[in-house]
């Protein structure tokens, strides 16, 4: 029951956890001053744009969001970003703005590149040398498992040496 | 061969990746590198600092100009300042100062006590013109060739072998070319 309890807590925790951000975006006016995020001043205008800016990082502090900010550089990359929705651009052309004047690292989720494909691949060819591995392992191991049982004679001088050792102490 | 190989693979694998860990400590996450290199420069009009007159980058076309980010709010600016007021001594190459988001009475204020190195500051007040360059801290500092393409972006103060070793020898290499 107890555990029961424990889930339900734990399923309304993780709800609230994921939703709370787009609403503490919009309800954030009390901390103005101090938290970043969108702010009253600041106001949010769809759900595109909070998304886009949560994908740009600020190169002021590197990791966080342009979203999250409060440095005036993601104050003024939000800004841009505002009139760029508002303009009627699409992603695709407001994210080639951002990497044109700061590169492919403003982005968060690194595009596919030559340079960036060890990131890409990197773990999962790791993967499959550790799937390799283990499968040779295993493998001897199982071999050894199958090999023939001890005789009875076998038996006998192992039970032998193992009570001498005993007697030995 | 065979019996030395389980244990050297893992001290091999720690070496290769301690040789990457220990780049890393010489590498600087802040600076991130430029798109903008060899690209056009963004073309600006701004308010001049002096005089409030309209300045246009184009009218720089045809020859090496250096273009510093500053503000009068901005520590490291200060430390940078002394080697731009050499160099304008030198009188080799022209600096224009791009004002980034200060209060101009601040700005000028700051210029008469610490020396005006440069052939027109412009007002850069809501930092758009910032943006453009991929300004993301001031000071930097870009060297732009005759045909207004951005050949070396500087982030963070100048320092003096910077100064010595990099931006110098490339505007004079700049300048020799046509």
């Amino acid at each position: 029951m107890r555990a029961l309890y424990f889930l339900a807590a734990l399923l309304l925790a993780a709800t609230l956890a994921t939703t709370s951000e787009p609403i503490g975006a919009q309800q954030s006016a009390t901390e103005a001053g101090s938290t970043a995020r969108f702010t009253l001043d600041d106001p949010i205008v769809s759900r595109r744009e909070y998304e886009l800016a949560q994908n740009l990082r600020c190169l002021v502090c590197q990791n966080e969001s342009i979203a999250k900010s409060n440095a005036p550089l993601a104050v003024e990359l939000r800004e841009v970003l505002r009139e760029q929705v508002a303009a009627g651009r699409s992603n695709e052309e407001i994210i080639a703005f951002m990497t044109a004047r700061y590169g492919d690292f403003v982005l968060f989720r690194p595009p596919l590149r030559a340079s960036t494909a060890v990131l890409w691949f990197g773990p999962f060819a790791l993967l499959a040398v550790g799937a390799f591995i283990a499968f040779r392992v295993l493998r001897t191991r199982r071999a050894l498992a199958a090999q023939e049982p001890l005789t009875e004679a076998e038996r006998a001088r192992a039970a032998e040496l193992l009570r001498s050792g005993e007697s030995a102490k | 061969m065979k019996r030395v190989a389980p244990f050297l693979i893992p001290l091999a694998l720690f070496f290769v990746l301690a040789a990457f860990l220990l780049r890393g400590l010489w590498l600087n996450p802040r600076e991130v590198p430029s798109p903008l290199i060899g690209k056009p420069a963004p073309l600006f009009t701004l308010p001049a600092l002096h005089d409030k007159k309209p300045f246009s980058s184009k009218d720089l076309l045809g020859q090496v100009w250096i273009m510093n980010v500053w503000a009068s709010w901005c520590a490291p600016c200060r430390l940078e300042h002394p080697l731009f007021n050499d160099l304008a001594a030198q009188k080799l190459v022209p600096i224009v100062g791009l004002n980034y988001k200060d209060a101009p009475e601040a700005a000028r204020r700051w210029l008469a006590e610490l020396g005006d190195p440069y052939l027109v500051s412009v007002i850069d007040n809501d930092g758009r013109a910032g943006i453009d360059f991929g300004v993301y801290g001031v000071p930097e500092t870009f060297v732009i060739d005759r045909h207004g393409v951005i050949r070396h972006k500087h982030i963070g103060p100048v320092t003096p072998e910077a100064m010595r070793e990099r931006i110098i020898p490339l505007v004079r290499e700049l300048q020799a070319k046509p």
